[in-house]
């Protein structure tokens, strides 16, 4: 790799505004993750954190910012510097996003393929190592479809990392888990940070993961960052969307008539 | 950029010795599973010095799971030594640490037999 990161930022995302449609989803976000951090963003429906993990992705073009990935910004980036970026990258889909028609094994050897040119038996030993990490050793030949849900994750986790990314990206790793399957997961996420030093992105609503992974903690609302700052910091705020959040209480927001009735009749009721 | 990998091997008495140095990532982890099946003979010992090794891939840990077994296959012994941390991290993720045979040093190594 020859990117630069002068700064030590894995992940560093400036005055990020982006839209669908004509609704702004993401108003002015600075995000930053540094090389070997793991840096939750949290936040409850709609606030724009699937969103920002999209865009990190680079599978969306912003409105304007920047988003730079190991010094490169990739709102800059030809197909083909993405495509060679994206080499260092590993995402793990909330629903896992596996290949129904192919093997476990073949769906964690698929980077692999697709991106290098190594010896099959290199391959097919590289990916029977992450379903070993993953502990879904022996699982290579099942289906997806045969799976639990706390497997097809796991199963997601040893494709994503199995080309030993730099920077790992995991969505919603608890969801649908039950608790035991979701610590394990979060003890995975600690280990792959530690074994290999990987900048991790965890994007998840589940309080009691966020808190027991996180060196730090972006929490958004509304499409804008109410806090970025350690686990620690983030529990004791006193800011009451925080609180809301981390309290579980329903928000009441104030509603705007101008704006909700505009939402409503858009396109519908001309002037 | 890429800084490469150097690989030298000596056969000293009873055991072949094969020292891998600086880094191992995709690019250069053919030129070493090469390297490890070519010095791999029936019914002898390798002693696979991994001091000088910066940086491992999967790939590189995926040549040397190869090779080991290979050893295996074939009766020789097979047998890591001085592996740099970074390494270890690598084998102990899959927990492999405890499948080679690892030793500190090759004094360590030759008293143990390779």
């Amino acid at each position: 790799m020859n990117s630069q990161m002068p700064n030590g930022y894995a992940i560093e995302v400036e005055r990020l505004v982006t839209h669908y449609g004509p609704r702004k989803i993401l108003d002015d976000v600075n995000f930053t993750a540094r090389q070997g951090e793991i840096m939750v963003i949290m936040g409850g429906s709609g606030s724009g954190k699937s969103t920002l993990l999209r865009h990190l992705l680079g599978l969306h073009r912003p409105t304007s910012g920047s988003i730079k990935l190991l010094g490169q910004d990739i709102t800059k980036l030809s197909a083909d510097q993405m495509f060679d970026l994206r080499k260092n990258m590993g995402v793990a889909f909330q629903g896992g996003a596996l290949f129904n028609s192919m093997t476990v094994g073949e769906n964690v050897e698929l980077p692999l393929r697709e991106h290098t040119r190594l010896d099959d038996n290199t391959i097919r030993i590289m990916s029977r190592m992450k379903l070993e990490v993953v502990n879904l050793a022996g699982f290579e030949d099942m289906m997806p479809a045969e799976l639990s849900g706390g497997m097809i994750k796991r199963a997601a986790l040893a494709r994503a990392i199995v080309m030993d990314p730099k920077l790992l990206f995991f969505d919603e790793p608890s969801a649908g888990l039950d608790p035991v399957v979701s610590a394990e997961l979060d003890e995975l996420i600690l280990t792959l940070r530690d074994a290999m030093n990987m900048t991790i992105v965890v994007v998840t609503h589940e309080l009691e993961s966020a808190f027991k992974i996180a060196d730090r903690i972006t929490v958004l609302d509304q499409g804008r960052i109410l806090m970025s700052d350690t686990a620690a910091a983030v529990r004791a705020s006193e800011h009451p969307r925080i609180r809301s959040l981390l309290d579980r209480t329903p928000r009441n927001d104030a509603v705007n008539p101008d704006e909700y009735l505009e939402r409503l009749t858009r396109e519908i009721i001309r002037a | 950029m890429r800084d490469g990998v150097e690989i030298t091997s000596r056969k000293s008495g009873d055991f072949d010795w094969l020292g891998i140095a600086g880094e191992v990532d995709m690019h250069a982890s053919p030129q070493v599973r090469k390297a490890l099946l070519d010095a791999l003979q029936p019914k002898s010992a390798l002693l696979v010095d991994l001091s000088a090794v910066r940086y491992m891939d999967s790939s590189g840990v995926a040549c040397l799971v190869e090779a080991f077994q290979t050893a295996r296959k074939q009766g020789s012994r097979f047998a890591l030594v001085a592996v740099a941390q970074p390494v270890l991290n690598v084998l102990r993720l899959a927990r492999l640490d405890k499948v080679f045979t690892l030793y500190a040093s090759l004094d360590e190594a030759l008293a143990g037999g390779g």
